[in-house]
């Protein structure tokens, strides 16, 4: 492909030039601009008007999002806790990827995979999450609470999936039970194929522990690994919804583990008020963007 | 720099308690991970009565196929046949991730190699992207699948995934190593781009197309909302794992049962290409 000759010509002298790369695109791109770009960009539109499906859009102006902050409890319990799972829980999950890749690295190769297999399982089975249902149980099944009264730590069972007070440290504990995904295996790769004798050489300069290594050697070395995992952890931590619903039912009580992507299925599918479902979409696109440029730029200022 | 060659790896100190420290946490952490699948594992083979025991115990004593057998029953008679879902689930996986495999590394072909500027804007983009995934388009996904008519089909689940970014941002990493004096004398011995990406790209950048194999495979196996899909012989077997565990304990062996079917094939592609994933994904960095 000789894309470097035809820097300067026009548009349409480009397209001739490219025939080849266009075709290779294509296929992809037409479905990507149908199913990730339009739905942003109807998201956008829709989000200014009231839309039920039936009848055409009409233009509410900012009615949506006013009625967002203003008229919507509920959405106020949902920002609430995808704030919880993107600002708290999110940044465990991508430290905790990065140490147990850091740890098992020091192993030899044979123990080493097997140990990604076992962090990494979870992610890999999918939908087994389903499991903790019956360790959380609050009927006589439920393991937790039959360990619990047997050490004598509680008499009566704890209703984990439906009092409000707990609900959300389950599904805390279970997404951190999931969060060794994509990223962990990034960083697992990472810090394997990493240039050896700069270590060889920081231990003859005075590099004296394992965490002056990993402060001075090693972290500096995995700066795209690790903007490559926080992208992955930033698609993830803010579209947690579905174990929620598949964990504590839907809609939970009193909304407790209500997140944005659960209201936005509320609405868009259960009430098919479409207009404000977008509203609250692009209100999520936008935290989620803003969330990535401020990590790009701390995480490119340190490496 | 003979004498920093010879002192091994080993010259830095590493401290008994830190290695203490290290299996502690890893021995720990590793229980939390596996102890849920092993009770999947062990449950699925429980016969009702321990199932149902009380206090409950953890490993099973009796061991016993009947909640596989209960679990074709029970579709059978509930739902639609076992045998449909699992076809249902097969079939969207294995034709979603080799369509996806072709789309994803045509495009990533020109997004490695190709320096014009538009090529790489478009490449910024495709990154961006990786954050959107379907479960936050879901509303506008919806009213344009339903205005495409595709409610009700296989490609309602199989499309969606297909648009992803994140396996054009795989396979582009991994392209861009190959060497372009590779293609340049390719070219010169008059192969055009078609032949150059299939004969010369493809092969080489196997490892990258099986790791994407294992990614999108695993998440078109675990696809199943049933948004798209309202017509029970469609559904996969994602949707009867649901099913089956919302009933309660009754069914808890059968839903352990149906869970261990549906770990065993991403984990065994997983098993057999590990290494191909590990040399993939040490590309997958990004530049800020």
């Amino acid at each position: 492909m000789s894309g470097k000759k035809t820097k300067k010509g026009s548009i349409r002298k480009w397209f001739r030039s490219q025939g080849s790369s266009l075709i290779f695109l294509a296929p992809f791109t037409i479905l990507f601009v149908l199913f990730t770009i339009l739905p942003i960009a109807a998201a956008i539109v829709l989000s200014f008007t009231y839309f039920n499906m039936l009848s055409a859009p009409t233009f509410v102006g900012f009615d949506n999002y006013i009625r967002m902050f203003f008229d919507d409890d509920v959405f106020l319990i949902a920002l609430k806790n995808t704030a919880i799972f993107a600002m708290i829980t999110g940044p465990i999950s991508y430290i905790l990827s990065f140490m147990v890749a850091w740890l098992i690295n020091e192993f030899n190769r044979f123990v080493r995979t097997v140990l990604t297999l076992v962090f990494y399982l979870p992610s890999l089975a999918g939908n087994v999450y389903f499991v903790w249902t019956y360790i959380f149980s609050g009927d006589s099944y439920g393991l937790l609470n039959n360990l619990l009264t047997k050490f004598g730590i509680t008499d009566d069972a704890i209703q984990w999936l439906t009092d409000t007070k707990y609900m959300m440290v389950v599904v805390i504990v279970v997404i951190l039970w999931l969060s060794l995904g994509t990223g962990f295996l990034s960083f697992v790769a990472g810090l394997q194929s990493m240039d050896r004798e700069l270590f060889e050489a920081a231990a003859i300069d005075g590099v004296k522990n394992r965490f002056a290594e990993l402060w001075y050697v090693t972290l500096p070395q995995m700066g795209p690994q690790l903007l490559f995992g926080a992208v992955m952890q930033i698609s993830t931590s803010f579209a947690v919804g579905y174990e929620c619903m598949n964990l504590t039912g839907f809609p939970s009580t009193d909304y407790a583990t209500h997140t944005m992507v659960l209201h936005i299925l509320d609405f868009g599918q259960v009430r098919f008020e479409m207009g404000y479902a977008c509203a609250v979409a692009v209100f999520l696109f936008a935290m989620m963007l803003i969330m990535w440029k401020a990590v790009n730029k701390l995480l490119s200022k340190w490496s | 720099m003979k004498r920093i060659r010879r002192s091994k790896r080993k010259t830095l100190s590493r401290s008994k308690a830190g290695t203490f420290f290290i299996f502690a946490f890893l021995a720990v952490a590793g229980a939390f991970m596996l102890l849920p699948i092993i009770y999947v594992l062990v449950t699925a083979f429980k016969p009702l009565n321990e199932i149902l025991a009380y206090p409950p115990k953890f490993f099973v004593r009796n061991p016993t196929w009947a909640n596989f057998s209960d679990l074709i029953e029970i579709t059978q008679e509930t739902w639609i046949p076992f045998e449909r879902s699992l076809f249902n689930s097969l079939f969207i996986a294995v034709a979603g991730t080799a369509a996806y495999i072709i789309i994803a590394s045509m495009a990533a072909y020109p997004l490695a190699k190709n320096k014009s500027r538009y090529i790489g804007v478009y490449y910024q983009i495709v990154v961006l992207a990786i954050l959107f995934r379907p479960e936050v388009t879901r509303t506008p996904l919806y009213i344009i699948i339903s205005k495409l008519g595709l409610i009700n089909t296989y490609w309602s689940l199989i499309l969606p995934v297909m648009a992803g970014s994140f396996g054009v941002f795989l396979m582009r990493q991994f392209m861009i190593t190959v060497p372009n004096e590779m293609l340049e004398a390719a070219r010169v011995d008059g192969a055009s781009d078609f032949v150059c990406f299939w004969k010369l790209i493809m092969p080489l950048v196997r490892p990258a197309w099986m790791t994407l194999t294992i990614f999108t495979f695993k998440d078109l196996w675990n696809t199943g909302e049933s948004q798209y899909i309202y017509e029970e012989a469609l559904k996969t077997l994602t949707a009867v794992m649901q099913s089956i565990s919302s009933a309660g304990i009754a069914r808890a062996g059968a839903g352990a049962a149906v869970a261990l079917i549906m770990m065993i094939p991403p984990v065994t592609v997983f098993v057999i290409s590990q290494s191909s994933v590990m040399e993939t994904m040490s590309q997958t960095g990004i530049k800020g």
